[in-house]
């Protein structure tokens, strides 16, 4: 029998599908679990695998289509199927089915396994890159907008969709928080602030340009994600930020020494070495892996270090998972695949989702000191700064000489204090010209 | 143009379509003798002769009958009911027989007849004698119904509906029958199914008609101080809606207060809500708002009357809520 691909939800903030490419041909052999297609989301570009083998009887929505998530996308079964009967009979089924799988009134709602048991082909296979380590929380990926429903008048509703107004950013002035029109009536099209108004607004104002050499660039659905995440961010974030200067003339020194020795699928970066250390000093600070949860605050007793890297496109945080426990050549691999696989645009949402904490390094461009944008639903990030030759004053009231490497922590302080993310620092600090007591968590 | 009372403007209208077509005729309690219970047909007895205008017994169920059968005969019948409260004696003659005679006919009888009357409260005329009927009216498919205290659309609306050939009932109203306006001379036809804004405006659209017009009116001058632009529209036909001029107001204003007179169950204030939620919703800022009386049966004593009509108090809150002002 015949199967149905059904356009996959691959990341929380996907909203329609986009096929990349059909790496598959009508009429050509596909087998269960190989890749057919690849699949745009927000943020990459992923294979997605075949649900059965056969043949690719027919492709619903071609090279470059969009369609909305569940959508079928193509039918598989063997020659001489009638593909627009099997997709016929599976819509039937899936309307049957949703039916079924409507709570009833008075019955509790039950788990979805009953109508996911009635349309086996309704999800046929989800990408391998998905498994989901079980050590992710389901929390970290923070919605962007609230559990409340927003109240907006039907007009302020018609008006700020007109404009391009995010309404979850306009506060309301009507009964119960109602948004109305003079709550929207007095943003222009894209502009970040009501006029005359203290409230905050995610957008950003539109200013006039001069007519000449200035040219429009489009914006990406990762251009819009980045605005829109650290817009949130530095507008919910108190943030402040905690700056000091580590002596890296030992680790430098030993990085040369071991890297002599090792063979080269064990070379590690001094970036790697960060990410280490940091996920060691981490471990031992879990009041600072942590997360602004609203009502409570979220410590992890793990470590998902994203590590921000430029891509084409902008911007992503690759996650090394359980960085913690990983080996020095463990996290160097690791940092490897992903960061290549992110300037291929290939990344799966589970691997640039779920960090607990953030690194970002312009060291190697020669940036002295600098600081970062918190990553939410993170609590901190560290920008790490160019290690420099620097004269230093040392406790026998010598100047010398010494590799010096800045580094500024941004801290939610919601959830950690000036304190609470100094002692944090101090056991960076420690770890980084101390390698050894890294390795002991002293 | 000549000014003119609500009751000089009626009978000016029946007068005039008497003069034109001779099967118009007048007939009900007292509408010639004694002039009318209101005065409404003074001096057409004299004018017209007693074939015209026609003294009934006190029996609405029988002259309404007996208009119904004149109509189906050929004439052209003005039945006056003393008032509306009155005419619910002969509903099953209105709604049984005048509405549905040229559907069940087959389109054989054909009933061009008008029923007029005062409708809602007067003054302190107690609970049998302060209600309205027109929600129920417009529920029966097969007949108009128009209700105005305007002068001049009073005398345009009558001309048009002594001419339609379907069965109108015509409400209006016993404290306005000296109200004064300015009335177009001769043939001044206002057609039926056609609302009037009786006052621009840009914030709010206030929906009223009858008497309830002039509380609208009241309540936006008063918001006109506070820089409030209130539409008042009068839709003056209930049935058929001119449900695009609604709509129009509904979408310039984006809020809507209905006042209108009687219990407010199964109105049509709530009708027009519905139409406007379903064709104006995105243009909707607030929820529609409605004004009515109280659920209560009228009461005799004055200052409880006042309070279980629609007031300028109830109203100015109304309108203050869809407008967000608190």
């Amino acid at each position: 029998m015949a199967s149905v691909m059904e356009m996959p939800k691959l990341s929380d903030t996907m909203k329609e599908g986009v096929v990349g490419k059909w790496l598959k041909k009508e009429g050509e052999k596909v087998t269960a679990g190989s890749p057919v297609v690849e699949i745009e989301t927000d943020k990459a570009t992923m294979e997605f695998e075949s649900p059965a083998s056969g043949l690719l009887l027919k492709i619903l929505v071609a090279d470059s289509g969009t369609c909305d998530l569940g959508a079928p996308i193509a039918v598989i079964g063997k020659d001489g199927e009638n593909w627009q009967e099997a997709l016929n009979k599976h819509m039937e089924k899936k309307g049957s089915s949703a039916k079924a799988a409507a709570p009833k009134p008075g019955t509790p709602a039950k788990p979805a396994a009953p109508a996911k048991a009635a349309t086996p082909a309704a999800k046929p296979a989800a990408p391998a890159k998905a498994a989901t380590p079980a050590a992710k929380p389901a929390a970290l990926t923070a919605p962007v907008a609230s559990n409340e429903r927003l109240k907006v008048s039907p007009l302020a509703r018609r008006i700020a969709a007109d404009k391009g107004i995010d309404l979850a950013h306009v506060p309301g002035t009507g009964p119960n928080g109602r948004i109305v029109l003079r709550d929207v009536e007095a943003i222009e099209p894209g502009q970040g602030t009501p006029r005359g108004a203290e409230a905050t607004f995610g957008g950003f104002a539109a200013h006039a340009l001069p007519e000449g050499g200035v040219e429009r660039v489009p914006v990406t659905n990762m251009r819009k994600i980045i605005a829109q995440r650290l817009t949130e961010s530095t507008q919910t974030n108190p943030a402040f930020y905690l700056t000091l200067s580590v002596n890296m003339g030992p680790l430098l020194a030993w990085r040369k020494q071991t890297l002599a020795k090792v063979s080269d699928d064990k070379k590690f970066s001094v970036n790697d070495i960060l990410v280490f250390i940091a996920a060691r000093a981490l471990r031992k600070h879990p009041e600072v892996n942590a997360s602004w949860q609203g009502d409570h605050i979220a410590k992890y007793h793990f470590v998902n270090m994203a590590v921000a890297v430029a891509v084409p496109a902008g911007l992503i945080t690759p996650v090394v998972r359980n960085a913690d426990t990983l080996t020095l050549p463990a996290i160097a691999a690791a940092t490897k695949d992903l960061i290549k696989r992110a300037r291929d645009g290939k990344l799966a949402p589970d691997e640039y989702q779920g960090g607990t904490f953030s690194i970002s390094n312009l060291g190697m461009n020669g940036i002295e000191e600098f600081t970062s944008i918190i990553n939410p639903p993170q609590a901190g990030i560290l920008a790490i700064g160019a290690t420099i030759p620097t004269p230093v004053v040392n406790p026998k009231g010598e100047i010398v000489v010494e590799e010096r490497m800045r580094i500024t922590m941004t801290c939610d302080h919601r959830v950690i204090d000036g304190a609470v993310g100094s002692e944090f620092l101090k056991t960076l600090k420690g770890y980084l010209e101390d390698p050894v007591s890294a390795l002991f968590q002293v | 143009m000549a000014v003119l009372t609500l009751r000089e403007a009626l009978n000016q209208a029946m007068s005039e379509e008497m003069e034109r077509d001779p099967s118009v005729f007048v007939m009900g309690e007292e509408v010639a003798e004694y002039n009318g219970a209101y005065k409404v047909t003074k001096g057409m007895l004299a004018k017209f002769g007693p074939m015209r205008v026609v003294d009934s017994p006190i029996s609405e169920a029988g002259f309404c009958g007996l208009g119904v059968g004149a109509a189906m005969a050929g004439l052209r019948p003005v039945i006056e009911m003393m008032t509306w409260n009155f005419a619910i004696q002969a509903f099953d003659q209105i709604i049984n027989h005048a509405a549905k005679m040229f559907f069940m006919s087959a389109g054989m009888y054909s009933v061009p007849m008008v029923i007029r009357g005062p409708h809602g409260a007067a003054h302190m005329l107690g609970a049998q004698h302060s209600q309205c009927v027109d929600h129920m009216l417009v529920n029966v498919p097969g007949m108009y119904v128009v209700s105005t205290i305007d002068p001049a659309d009073a005398k345009g609306l009558m001309k048009a509906a002594i001419r339609s050939n379907n069965p109108v009932c015509f409400l209006e109203s016993e404290m306005m029958y000296g109200r004064e306006g300015e009335v177009p001379d001769g043939e001044h036809i206002v057609p039926i199914g056609v609302g009037a804004i009786k006052r621009e405006g840009t914030d709010v659209t206030i929906i009223a008609w009858n008497k309830m017009t002039l509380l609208a009116h009241e309540v936006a001058e008063a918001l006109a101080e506070d820089g409030i632009s209130v539409e008042i529209l009068d839709p003056r036909t209930l049935q058929p809606l001119d449900e695009d001029l609604i709509f129009a107001s509904v979408r310039k204003t984006h809020r809507l207060v209905i006042i209108e007179e009687g219990w407010g169950v199964s109105t049509i204030g709530t009708h027009i809500v519905d139409r406007v939620v379903k064709e104006c919703f995105d243009e909707l800022d607030a929820p529609p708002e409605r004004v009515t009386n109280h659920f209560v049966p009228m009461h005799y004593n004055e200052r409880l009357e006042h309070e279980t009509l629609p007031n300028k108090e109830r109203a100015l809150a109304a309108v203050n809520r869809v407008l967000y002002r608190s």
